[in-house]
């Protein structure tokens, strides 16, 4: 079965390639779809199996991050959207496409209105910060994108300037309650700390999915792990098997393959 | 007209206000006021209903803002409100005008976005404008609001073609109007320019002296590095010429595409790919703007590769930045100067932001510290970039379409070319407004991407960059060999008003100037469409030899090619060599622990993590050898390692060479230790001593004085020198003279700086290393020879000291070490190497072990050294071309055998205490590592 990506792009998008490589990494094929020209030609999505929505400056994140692209796609594309999550599809937002999907209402949509219930706000440091951080791994999330594969801690690289998860405590405990938190920041022993915190995360949440586990969003870049020579200072460590971020992008494909 | 302002909500964290509080005690207000940041828009039109849905739609997070609508808004004592001047580009405007367009609400009027800070106290007037000024508003783009905004609308311009009388005019008269136009250009120059109108029998009209000086401009043609110097009687005929062109005409290399002759040089990477590099400097506009001078000197250097060929992509930027040092008394500072740590933290956000926006990973550079900065700073921008084999040429030909695409152009930059020629001094920040500019990486960013698109089509036969001197420089040196006609009221506008000659030479940001044969301009047009991208067909090339002007249908221009490029007089100018003495000094150190720690704790010296985390250097996912690296991921690396293409082991090493205190004393040896290190931080990384290209970025002061002309002098024999015996040939270049800044009683001219870049292909990314320690098995071995070289060194600039000798570079030894070392990291004898460079060998052995957490011991009582010997001495001198390694210890013997003829020492093992030991004889300097750590990275983490 030929696995269908498509991979939503705007003029700031930046993290195409790494992206498009760590999909072809998996054996899936990768569709560069330019958003304006999608709400132009009036396109959908119903022969793609994936969307991915990934890193950059979204029109240079000049009002708030990813909040631009939000609107465009929550106009002109919510019941294209609707219906792909309905067929049982998946999309994944990272750091940029995280930011569109909070500001879209997509992610966590907890009451099911597509109302902005959360948003990454600027770090504590009040600057971008590019860093290899810990990641406790929900392996109990109903994301599809994690399928109980994961080690329960995993290192993956954040580079971001707004990636500070805010919401009220309400919608934490719904998050909780659903099994939407799929990574929170944490030490090397896997204790989520403020000192592991690297950007003032409310509960140290780095990435959560919808009620269904369809749809993920998170901070870290796991397209800038599919390979070991990515790692900072690779040559101090001994590897086996798979790169982390590669196994991601893999549950994915593999998920399509065994339910759609 | 509506107002809205914009507050965060209750216990959500404003980083604006933080910010402010944070730096007040630093300006000498410490008396911590309470402060309200708020953002605000102002709307044009009086449509609540319009307003409200943009505001809420569009422009807030309704997690953590909320916004009022402010009927009568005022500006009290206690309020600073400041937003941009008219005429200069607001981004997040932009933006918004677009995204109110693209979902379709209508709303034809105008936004302006200001921002407000209110104080809890009251202070007297004095004190908040000395805020005002010192922290929140810089005068060169933004002013201080006291009464509503006015949205101005500009009046269309009305012809009126302007001649100027220069046909009888003395020389007086002549240099009078040079300067009232900032040509600057020179009298021999102004006088070459009246003798060609008197052939003519016209006048010049005011676009074609513009145009002249612009294209003879110091920052196009390089007039003193290309003219005559007479040299203490040794006539030379173009230094650059006679010394780096020739190191690389020399050069027995195979590996050279494209030199000194595109935007950028290019060499050989594989079948498929060649690799380009450019640094550019970017000082003037930085000194007065920091923050939009760093932005374009990025978005300038990125153009750079995007038209080398038929362009390229940018896969990794380096930046090397020189400032004044950061805790210069704020009292002390000249009017007319920003302090050194405004001025380093707007470079450093301006690199930030351009260049993560961008997309391009920042992943090598360096940051130092010398008092003559303080008028003038040095920004050096580089980028790297990947093009197919077989776009490495381009050319124009006459019926081929002049299409300019990317940003609009307006007033911003106008004189950069011109103005960068020239020195600063106090009022320079009020005559030269125009030249500093403000980039948004985004329109360059969509604008790389159709470009790469529309070149992989074959659309367009030749590119490049809209730099200094704007569609002046640009079309002129296309149309250098054919000719060209313009008309420029098709160049698209930011807003109206602008003259025919402001159109011509505006440095507006983030353009490039393409040909197109005719049968591709739709083609292309749907490519630039599709990305969003704004275009304008503005003139052809044609047969004509000559660049002909105009506006509206009327002629404002009409050039020969040949005067416009050749026709300025090559300047004579004097050098002579100040030769500086060089003894040894007597030091005497009383604590050495405390000495040691200072040096550490030197700005040259001390961690750079807080910089380099805030750039994205991971970006694109090629960085396989990181800037910081080890067990904590907080040392500095010596070299990055860059994989350019995914499915391919093959990789470049990217490092440089400078420092800014050798050259004050001896410019020769300040050029070949830039060179030597240079090479010197690749190798340790894995890198090619023998697939090494090199670039070189000159800046200095004021050229027209014959000693500092000197020092350029002698730097350039060093180069050469240095280049030719390593055959490592210099494939592109840049120079910035004139930085000086002229005071009421001095002038400061900064440091002989010369930066050296460096970039080195290898086969395979898998035999690349770090200078971190791996483990406490494995010998340290010092490779090079010590000698008493602390003239410049660290220590002396902590000790106060201003004599000693400057480091020598051996040149031909330096070799064979590099080739050594690089065969001994493919045989993977050496697991970690570090390059000793300034601090000495005390510093390097001190960051491996902060590297890997280890300490260590070590005995330097062995260590090679040709003279009298003491401990200070071998600690801290900077000697070149030494190399500290780690050896596998199952491979000793290898490693001894490999490096017999050269000079070594063990030095000892690692430790697990994180005590370092540095013993000598019967002498002792015991560090706590994790007592240093923390003060090596907090000095520079603001």
């Amino acid at each position: 079965m030929k696995i269908n990506v498509s991979l939503l792009y705007t003029e700031g998008t930046n993290c195409n390639l790494e992206t498009e490589n760590a999909f072809r990494k998996v054996g899936a094929s990768v569709e560069t779809k330019i958003l304006s020209e999608v709400i132009r030609k009036n396109e959908n999505f119903d022969k793609s199996h994936i969307i991915v929505i990934p890193g950059g400056f979204s029109y240079g994140d000049d009002i708030s991050a990813g909040k631009v692209f939000a609107d465009l796609l929550i106009h002109y594309k919510r019941d294209d959207i609707n219906r792909f999550l309905n067929s049982g599809k998946l999309i994944i937002g990272i750091c940029n496409g995280f930011q569109v999907l909070v500001k879209s209402g997509l992610l966590p949509n907890i009451d099911g209105n597509e109302n902005v219930e959360v948003t990454l706000a600027f770090n504590d440091s009040g600057t971008f910060i590019d860093k290899w951080v810990n990641l406790k791994v929900n392996n109990n999330s109903v994301s599809k994108f994690i399928n109980h594969s994961l080690p329960d801690t995993i290192e993956l690289p954040i580079a971001h300037a707004e990636g500070k998860f805010v919401a009220n405590k309400r919608i934490i405990k719904s998050l909780n309650d659903n099994r939407q938190i799929v990574f929170q920041y944490c030490d090397k022993k896997g204790n989520i700390t403020d000192k592991s915190n690297p950007n003032g995360s409310y509960s140290n949440i780095a990435g959560i999915c919808d009620i269904s586990g369809q749809i993920l969003g998170l901070m870290p870049h796991p397209e800038r792990y599919v390979e070991i020579y990515q790692y900072p200072s690779w040559q101090r460590k001994h590897f086996s098997g798979d790169s982390i971020g590669i196994l991601i992008f893999n549950n994915a494909v593999k998920y399509v393959r065994e339910n759609l | 007209m509506i107002k809205i302002e914009i507050i965060t909500r209750d216990g959500i964290k404003n980083h604006d206000e933080e910010k402010i509080k944070s730096n007040l005690p630093f300006i000498g207000i410490k008396d911590n006021p309470d402060i309200r940041f708020k953002k605000c828009y102002y709307f044009s039109l009086d449509n609540n209903e319009i307003v409200n849905r943009i505001v809420k739609e569009i422009i807030i997070d309704p997690i953590i803002e909320e916004y009022t609508i402010v009927n009568n808004t005022d500006y009290p004592l206690n309020v600073v409100e400041y937003g941009y001047m008219t005429g200069v580009m607001d981004p997040v405007i932009l933006t918004l005008n677009d995204a109110i367009e693209r979902l379709g609400i209508i709303f034809k009027g105008d936004i302006i976005r200001t921002f407000r800070v209110e104080f809890s106290k009251n202070y007297e007037k004095e004190d908040i404008d000395y805020i005002a000024k010192k922290l929140l508003i810089n005068g060169t783009v933004q002013y201080r609001l006291n009464t509503y905004p006015t949205f101005k609308k500009g009046k269309e311009f009305e012809f009126k073609l302007i001649e100027i009388d220069i046909a009888n005019i003395g020389d007086d008269n002549l240099m009078d109007l040079s300067n009232k136009m900032v040509l600057s250009l020179n009298i021999n120059e102004m006088k070459e320019i009246q003798k060609y109108y008197n052939k003519l029998n016209r006048k010049p009209t005011d676009i074609e002296l513009e145009t002249i000086a612009q294209t003879w401009s110091e920052h196009c043609k390089h007039k003193t590095l290309n003219g005559n110097i007479d040299f203490e009687g040794e006539n030379i005929n173009g230094l650059l010429k006679s010394t780096i062109f020739k190191a690389t005409k020399e050069s027995k290399r195979d590996f050279l595409v494209s030199v000194f002759k595109d935007n950028a040089g290019i060499i050989k990477f594989d079948d498929k790919n060649h690799i380009c590099f450019k640094v550019e400097t970017h000082n003037h506009p930085s000194a007065l703007e920091p923050y939009g001078g760093a932005e374009t000197g990025i978005g300038g250097v990125v153009r750079d590769i995007m038209g080398t060929g038929k362009g390229a992509k940018p896969i990794a930027n380096t930046d090397v930045f020189c400032f004044a040092n950061p805790d210069y008394p704020h009292t002390e500072i000249p009017i007319g100067i920003l302090h050194p740590k405004r001025i380093a933290m707007g470079v450093v956000a301006g690199v930030r932001d351009y260049g993560n926006r961008m997309g391009i990973p920042t992943v090598n550079g360096s940051i130092h510290f010398h008092n003559d900065y303080l008028g003038n700073p040095v920004v050096f921008c580089g980028s790297i970039g990947i093009m197919p084999v077989g776009t490495e040429t381009k050319h124009s030909s006459p019926g081929e379409k002049i299409v300019v695409i990317g940003g609009r152009t307006g007033k911003d930059g106008i004189h950069g070319a011109t103005f960068s020629s020239i020195s600063l001094n106090d009022e320079s920040e009020a005559i030269s407004s125009n030249a500093v500019q403000i980039g948004n990486a985004i329109t360059e960013k969509k604008m790389l991407d159709a470009l790469l698109e529309a070149r992989d089509k074959n659309l367009y036969t030749a590119i490049t960059d809209c730099g200094a001197g704007g569609l002046s420089s640009a079309i002129g040196e296309m149309g250098e060999n054919t000719g060209a006609f313009v008309e420029l009221s098709d160049v698209l506008l930011k807003y109206k008003g602008l003259t025919y000659t402001e159109i011509w030479i505006s440095e507006a940001q983030e353009r490039m100037v393409i040909s197109v044969k005719p049968e591709n301009i739709n083609k292309i047009r749907d490519v630039f469409k599709k990305y969003n991208v704004e275009y304008a067909e503005i003139g052809e090339f044609t047969n004509g030899k000559n660049l002909v002007l105009f506006y509206k249908c009327n002629k404002v221009l009409e050039l020969d090619m040949e005067f416009l490029h050749n026709g300025l007089p090559k300047p004579n100018k004097k050098a002579i060599y100040k030769k500086r003495e060089q003894n040894k000094v007597n030091h005497k150190i009383n604590n050495l622990k405390s000495t040691f720690i200072s040096v550490l704790n030197n700005w040259t010296i001390a961690s750079k993590e807080w910089v380099i985390r805030q750039y994205d250097h991971e970006v694109q996912g090629r960085t396989v050898g990181k800037p910081l690296i080890g067990e904590k991921q907080d040392a500095p690396s010596d070299a990055a390692v860059i994989k350019p293409e995914y499915d391919s082991l093959k990789g470049i090493v990217i490092s440089n060479g400078i420092n800014v205190r050798y050259g004050i004393t001896d410019p020769y040896k300040m050029a070949l230790c830039a060179i030597d290190e240079a090479i010197r931080n690749l190798v340790c990384v894995g890198g090619n001593p023998d697939y090494t290209a090199i670039l070189d970025n000159y800046s200095f002061g004021n050229p027209d004085k014959p000693e500092i002309l000197g020092d350029i002098v002698m730097a350039s024999k060093g180069l050469y020198d240095a280049a030719k015996s390593f055959d490592t040939p210099f494939i592109s270049g840049k120079d910035s003279l004139y930085n000086e800044f002229k005071l009421k009683d001095k002038t400061i001219n900064i440091p002989p700086t010369i930066l050296i870049s460096a970039l080195s292909v290898i086969d395979d990314v898998q035999l690349t290393i770090t200078s971190d320690i791996k483990s406490s098995k494995n010998p340290v071995y010092l490779i090079g020879n010590t000698h008493n070289e602390l003239g410049g060194s660290i220590l002396y600039d902590v000790l106060g000291i201003s004599g000693g000798i400057v480091p020598n570079v051996d040149v031909p030894m330096a070799q064979k070490i590099y080739r050594t070392v690089f065969r001994m990291i493919q045989n993977g004898y050496i697991v970690s190497a570090h390059d000793s460079s300034e601090g000495g060998i005390s510093i390097a052995a001190t960051e491996m072990a902060i590297g890997g957490r280890f300490g260590l011991d070590f005995d330097l009582s062995n260590i090679p050294f040709d003279d009298e010997q003491d401990f200070e001495t071998i600690l801290f001198s900077e000697s070149t071309s030494r190399i500290l390694v780690e050896v596998k210890s199952n491979m000793e013997d290898d490693f001894i055998n490999t490096i017999r003829d050269i000079s070594y020492c063990k030095l000892g093992y690692a430790t697990f205490d994180r005590l370092i030991r540095f013993k000598y004889k019967d002498k002792l300097l015991e560090i706590d590592l994790t007592e240093i750590i923390e003060s090596w990275k907090s000095a520079l983490r603001w």
